[in-house]
């Protein structure tokens, strides 16, 4: 395993960092009130979305839950559209019908992020099946929590995957708490990487907090993945600093962690990417610049968010059905 | 354009042959497929044909393959996932309603979700209670899936071809009561447009409607009726979502009278659904209450003396239609 390329890791920070804006942000606008859509912020989390997908084509699929504007903006979502979807928009990326829990950008392979707990991840098999009877080696990644591993989907899925040898990532974020629950309080043991084992495929167990593992860990996925290898499953252990929804800090459905918070919060895997950066050479300028560009961006999401058009409301009735003459 | 006489089995499978030989979109996933004992006739030899990795006999997990194939649907390709039983699809229901029902609506159309999910009522021979189940009404109260349900070989085969080229999730029922019913079907691919209900028998006297199997019943049950000089219009449904009000609607304008016939449940069915859509709409039309021919409200009993008086047929329909055009 080499190291990462600078001009890469610089690459992957910022998509980091971009993460963490959008979502400061956001947590501002539903405090204040602007943002209605119940919001599951990812901030803690960034290394694992922006150090799987950078391992990711264009082509690939992308999958994921209630907790996804991560993993939305690393697959190369459009910002301005997520936003304007937080505010209910006609110009947000799901027009307006999904807010921040139902996200999509078919362009880039993202298919769908829903939150019914598991349930993307038959459908991440679901593509990752159609990859194979194509034979256009597309791979597919299936993001979820350690709480959707107590679903049935998720050993039913992995077990699908391993008959077939599908090219899928079961990309497992183990944040500990599967809403406010602890997972020694949902789960016997604290060992959800061996599961892959037990269904035939290589489970993984990494720092999830270490952007620079998950990519090399996620290339090899991959690399098994498309070279028609099978499945992989990585559990990526971190840490979300806010609840499960809303903008506060620490507090689970009105329920206060364990004394944990701190300790995670000194694991910054953005902090940690920059110091990384920083000794391989890159300028602090540099990176304060890359930061005032994307504060910028994010800025800039807002007000087109705020200005742009409400669907009308009029249009309750359509799109129920797909309609053939729009062709696909 | 040839035209012979093929079986209900017969025609679901050479609609599956001929949507798998020119359309590479197309596979088959589900239990039993490798094994007459699930699928009958219809799907016989269809691996020999086109392969096992496009007909895929899988592990019996309906939660995940009923995903994976809308899963496959949604990432373009053309799915028809089979349950042999519609009871075991029931561990299937967070893929079908959560999911594919949802996603043409809460995506605004960007993706479309072409799966036919085809489920077989497969009930009597002292099955009992998880082998027996007509689910039909819980899927059309949900927006955005679409319920077909044929009553003979023809709608067989050109409903399974209009529902993989649909675009949209469409539950697919069969009956296994139907299997050996034989009738005309063309050789030709043909779409039987979804939605649009087939007046069997023209008459003036009352509307059946009639779903399925009882559909088929319906047909001798209009014949035994002119015996008796009553003059039945009989319109198999063929269509549940969205069902044809149209023709419904003009026929019990004609006659006055309506008996629904929907071998299932009558508790939030697809009979009262359409009674309630006959009452609220067009009240004044109707000379006598509305009649439904449904199963009893238990689950399906085993012992044979007990499944007689169970299930429903063309005598109910007579007497239903009897009692409705005399009192």
């Amino acid at each position: 395993m080499g190291a990462i390329p600078v001009t890469l890791l610089r690459m992957i920070y910022g998509m980091m960092l971009r993460i963490r804006c959008f979502e400061e942000r956001a947590a501002d606008l539903v405090e204040a009130g602007e943002i209605r859509t119940p919001c599951h912020l990812y901030i803690g989390q960034e290394a694992i979305a922006a150090g799987v997908c950078a391992a990711l084509e264009r082509d690939d699929y992308v999958w994921g839950g209630h907790r996804s504007h991560g993993h939305y903006l690393a697959k190369g979502g459009d910002l301005r559209a997520m936003m304007a979807e937080l505010f209910g928009k006609a110009t947000g990326c799901s027009m307006g019908r999904g807010g921040s829990m139902h996200l999509v950008a078919p362009e880039v392979g993202i298919l769908g992020t829903v939150p019914l707990v598991a349930g993307t991840i038959p459908l991440a098999v679901g593509s990752a099946l159609a990859s194979n009877l194509r034979g256009d080696h597309r791979v597919a990644v299936s993001f979820f929590g350690d709480g959707a591993t107590d679903e049935g989907h998720f050993h039913e899925s992995m077990n699908l995957a391993a008959v077939y040898r599908l090219p899928v990532i079961f990309v497992c974020e183990n944040n500990f708490y599967s809403s406010h629950i602890h997972l020694l309080e949902h789960r016997a043991e604290d060992n959800i990487f061996s599961v892959g084992e037990t269904h035939g495929i290589p489970g993984i167990r990494i720092d999830g907090n270490d952007v620079e593992a998950v990519y090399q860990t996620s290339l090899e996925a991959v690399a098994r993945a498309r070279g028609g290898n099978g499945a992989t499953l990585l559990e990526c252990r971190t840490y979300r600093w806010r609840g499960h929804v809303g903008a506060s800090w620490d507090l689970d459905v009105g329920v206060t962690r364990r004394d944990e918070l701190k300790e995670w919060l000194s694991r910054d895997p953005i902090a940690r990417a920059r110091t990384r950066l920083v000794q391989m050479g890159v300028s602090v300028d540099d990176l304060k610049r890359l930061e005032g560009d994307i504060r910028d961006e994010v800025d800039e999401a807002v007000i087109l968010a705020r200005d742009a058009p409400y669907p009308d409301a009029s249009e309750v009735l359509t799109h129920v059905y797909w309609e053939t003459k729009r062709g696909q | 354009m040839t035209t012979r006489s093929l079986s209900y089995a017969q025609a679901i499978r050479e609609a599956h042959a001929q949507l798998l030989a020119t359309d590479p979109r197309v596979f088959v996933i589900g239990q039993g497929l490798w094994s007459p004992w699930y699928a009958g006739t219809s799907l016989k030899d269809l691996e020999k044909e086109f392969g096992r990795h496009r007909i895929i006999d899988s592990p019996v997990c309906e939660n995940a393959t009923t995903g994976a194939a809308i899963g496959a649907a949604m990432a373009g390709m053309r799915p028809i996932v089979f349950h042999p039983r519609m009871d075991f699809m029931l561990l299937a229901m967070d893929p079908i309603v959560n999911q594919a029902a949802k996603w043409s609506y809460m995506f605004a159309e960007q993706i479309s979700v072409p799966v036919v999910i085809r489920s077989v009522i497969n009930r009597g021979g002292e099955q009992g209670a998880q082998h027996s189940q007509a689910l039909q009404a819980f899927f059309m109260h949900v927006p955005g899936i679409k319920v077909v349900m044929p009553s003979t070989p023809y709608d067989a085969k050109g409903l399974l071809i209009a529902g993989v080229n649909d675009g949209n999730p469409v539950m697919y029922i069969d009956d296994r009561w139907l299997y050996e019913e034989t009738g005309e079907v063309p050789e030709h691919m043909y779409a039987v447009p979804i939605g649009k209900a087939a007046v069997r028998r023209r008459g003036k006297d009352v509307t059946i409607v009639a779903t399925s199997y009882l559909a088929a019943q319906a047909l001798s049950a209009v014949n035994e009726l002119s015996q008796r000089r009553i003059d039945a219009e009989l319109i198999d449904l063929r269509s549940l979502k969205p069902w044809d009000r149209e023709a419904v609607f003009s026929s019990v304008l004609k006659t006055g009278r309506l008996v629904i016939a929907d071998a299932a449940w009558g508790t939030c069915g697809a009979a009262a659904e359409i009674a309630a859509s006959v009452a609220c709409e067009m009240f004044n039309a109707l000379k006598a209450p509305v009649v439904r021919v449904c199963l009893p409200d238990a689950p399906a009993p085993t012992s044979v003396q007990m499944e007689r008086k169970y299930y429903v047929g063309a005598t109910d329909i007579v007497a239903a239609v009897e009692k409705l055009v005399t009192q």
